[in-house]
């Protein structure tokens, strides 16, 4: 029998890991929907900088993190009305515009940063939410019913777009379009609209990710994200471009760097050893990657932009 | 005519982008025309300046020249940054191993460790590309997120400078490595090293490579016409594979230049593979598109590039904008170069025999003669 310190250290790390998860879980969603919709987006970590940089701002002004989180959402479109002209009307090859994206958000966020703030400066975090009942219910309570509200909003998405995909013509429309754009256009549904409201929204949910990250950090810094968003993408391979696999995925993700981060604080296992776990995530991936493509077919239209008549 | 279009539109784009720029330098409270001389001047104004410049544009040319190879063989290689922490930190190892080996062979040793670790890295996700069905995009983004926890570990653990140990410090850096590596400096009291001599001769190296060997053509075979190259006998598992390890193997070198063309003559992290190169892994693809992935013209467009990092430091003593303004506005030009295709096909298409079909026709004879 595992004694109450053990319980404790496992309780809060499984809490631990599911907060961590939760930017992951927004980002993925957000790539998965957008690549269902057969756009690839690279961009995210970029739109999470931008987004994690406006919200910060924003509660640095208004001491309020739920603006925090609508600045993240807001600067997420944008970024996405933009990404959606160069992809769907400019044609441009999705692979390295979505470098361009990153690389703009890598500089933009850090340039404001540096000009408007300077000096790290914390803000107000999210005030966890207490339920009658659940909350106080012993380590089922700790572990999943005394977190902030984006973590419920994340995971509250999951089975939203899941029935959203599966159960309404937008979400048939949008996977026509990934499959099949010309047989969807035929039967009348606009391939650029419905890949462009995929875009838009997926954005949205990369800014909101960003947000989620630097309110729940309550910092921002140069680069904060080191490359969240590109594992945000990986996972939508892990989880086979579905809400559920991406979930999934983002918990894994989750729990390995709480557990990283314990081992750390209790200095079970030297730093460097600390180095080579968190590789771990990325050769999983890899691994994934070829279980995927082998058992999994990825969205047929992915990548490709669709031009009428050609 | 069509050489023109092809040569401005990429152009306009950048202007575009620098007019963006110039927007963002009147909201920063700069003004925008003497903040763009202040750049030019510090970047090419002088001789110091341009030297400066030169040792700025060595990763990005290298880089560059390395994705113009990749993207020619239609392989989208995200992963320089990867490729560079590879190549570096095998060139490291060697020259921590081998301290009292002469220069005239320690120097291209580690050059050639560098290109061998970058090549290799590069080589497992042509591999994967090629045997595995897995997209290059997402496995070199993950084996760049691997290789920087690898940098970390190395420097944090085994490669670390016993006197950081010794004083407690701990800072992830190497010890000074051995001067015997050291790149030489080309002008007395300048920066300017043989990184440059080198970084030029892989560029025409490659120029070669692509259009003056078979390799080169065989390569060009499969990023044109896979299903034609597959039919013509020419293995395409091979050659994918083939122009991510040259891709690489010109990264790797870039690493290696970095390190020991560096001031301090030492590896450092800072935990980030940014804090390593600069993002020259990414801003390589920026160089290389530019340059309509021809390796000759890269040496411009790098020179450019290299350049506008020089002018951004210059710009944040004199003007107080943070020097990210760079890293932000290479970053629209990437997308207005790539949303330029669109407007340079639109403009080609106009007349029937382009630019485009004339290559298809050398290719085709290429082809035939073979």
């Amino acid at each position: 029998m595992l004694d109450s310190f053990a319980v404790i250290i496992i309780v809060s790390t499984i809490a631990s890991g599911i907060r961590l998860a939760t930017p992951f879980l927004l980002a993925s969603l957000g790539e998965a929907l957008g690549q269902r919709s057969g756009v690839l987006n690279l961009g995210v970590d970029g739109v999470m900088l931008i987004g994690a940089f406006g919200a910060y701002y924003m509660v640095l002004q208004s001491n309020n993190p739920y603006y925090g989180l609508l600045v993240g959402i807001g600067l997420g479109i944008l970024l996405g009305i933009f990404y959606g002209i160069i992809t769907l009307y400019m044609h441009a090859e999705q692979g390295v515009s979505g470098i361009g994206i990153y690389l703009f958000g890598l500089g933009m966020s850090d340039l404001l940063f540096q000009k408007f703030v300077g000096t790290p400066r914390p803000i107000l975090p999210f005030m966890p939410l207490h339920f009658p009942v659940l909350s106080d219910l012993p380590i089922v309570g700790e572990m999943l019913f005394q977190h902030s509200i984006i973590v419920y909003i994340a995971f509250g998405l999951v089975p939203v777009m899941s029935f959203i995909l599966h159960h309404t013509t937008y979400g048939l429309n949008i996977r026509a379009i990934g499959e099949n754009p010309e047989a969807a256009d035929s039967l009348g549904v606009s391939v650029i609209a419905t890949r462009f409201s995929a875009i838009v929204i997926g954005n949205g949910l990369a800014g909101l990710a960003g947000a989620a990250l630097a309110i729940e950090l309550g910092i921002f810094q140069q680069n904060l994200t080191n490359a969240m968003g590109f594992i945000a993408i990986a996972l939508v391979y892990f989880g086979a471009w579905s809400p559920k696999g991406v979930m999934i995925g983002s918990l894994v993700f989750g729990l390995v760097q709480a557990v990283v981060l314990q081992f750390k604080t209790f200095g079970v296992i030297p730093r460097s050893a600390s180095d080579l776990a968190a590789m771990a995530p990325a050769i999983i991936t890899i691994l994934a990657l070829v279980v995927v493509a082998r058992r999994f077919k990825q969205p047929s239209a992915l990548t490709k932009p669709y031009v009428r008549g050609s | 005519m069509k050489s023109v279009i092809r040569l401005l539109i990429p152009l306009c784009a950048v202007l575009l982008a620098l007019l963006i720029g110039a927007g963002m330098l009147l909201s920063l409270g700069a003004d925008p025309l003497s903040g763009y001389l202040t750049m030019f001047s510090a970047a090419f104004g002088s001789v110091e300046g341009f030297s400066e410049t030169a040792v700025k544009s060595i990763p990005l040319l290298l880089v560059g020249v390395g994705i113009c190879i990749a993207f020619r063989a239609n392989v989208i290689n995200i992963g320089g940054e990867g490729q560079m922490v590879m190549g570096a930190l095998l060139a490291t190892s060697v020259a921590l191993t081998f301290p009292d080996v002469p220069s005239s062979l320690l120097i291209p040793m580690v050059l050639l460790a560098g290109a061998v670790g970058g090549a290799f890295w590069g080589a497992i996700a042509g591999a994967l590309k090629a045997w595995f069905n897995v997209s290059e995009i997402l496995s070199t983004i993950m084996l760049n997120i691997v290789a920087v926890q690898f940098m970390n570990f190395l420097l944090r653990g085994v490669m670390i400078d016993p006197a950081e140990v010794a004083r407690g410090t701990g800072i992830p850096q190497t010890m000074r490595l051995s001067p015997h590596a050291d790149l030489p400096i080309l002008i007395e009291g300048m920066r300017m090293h043989l990184g440059v001599v080198v970084a030029l001769l892989v560029a025409v190296g490659a120029y070669f490579l692509l259009w003056r060997t078979s390799m080169g053509f065989r390569l060009r075979a499969v990023g044109f016409n896979p299903d034609a190259s597959r039919y013509a006998g020419i293995s395409v598992p091979k050659n994918v594979t083939a122009a991510l390890a040259f891709s690489g193997a010109m990264a790797g070198i870039a690493g290696a230049i970095l390190v020991f063309g560096s001031e301090s003559h030492r590896m450092v992290t800072d935990g980030s593979s940014t804090g390593f190169t600069g993002s020259a892994g990414f801003n390589g693809i920026v160089v290389a598109l530019l340059a309509g992935l021809h390796p000759l013209w890269s040496i411009p467009s790098a020179l450019l590039f290299g350049g506008m990092l020089v002018g951004a430091n210059a710009l944040q003593r004199a003007a107080q904008v943070p020097s990210a303004l760079i890293i932000a506005l290479n970053g629209l030009i990437v997308v207005f170069v790539v949303s330029s295709e669109f407007f340079k096909k639109r403009l080609l298409a106009s007349g029937r025999v382009d630019a485009e079909a004339r290559e298809e026709n050398t290719l085709q004879k290429e082809k035939a003669d073979a």
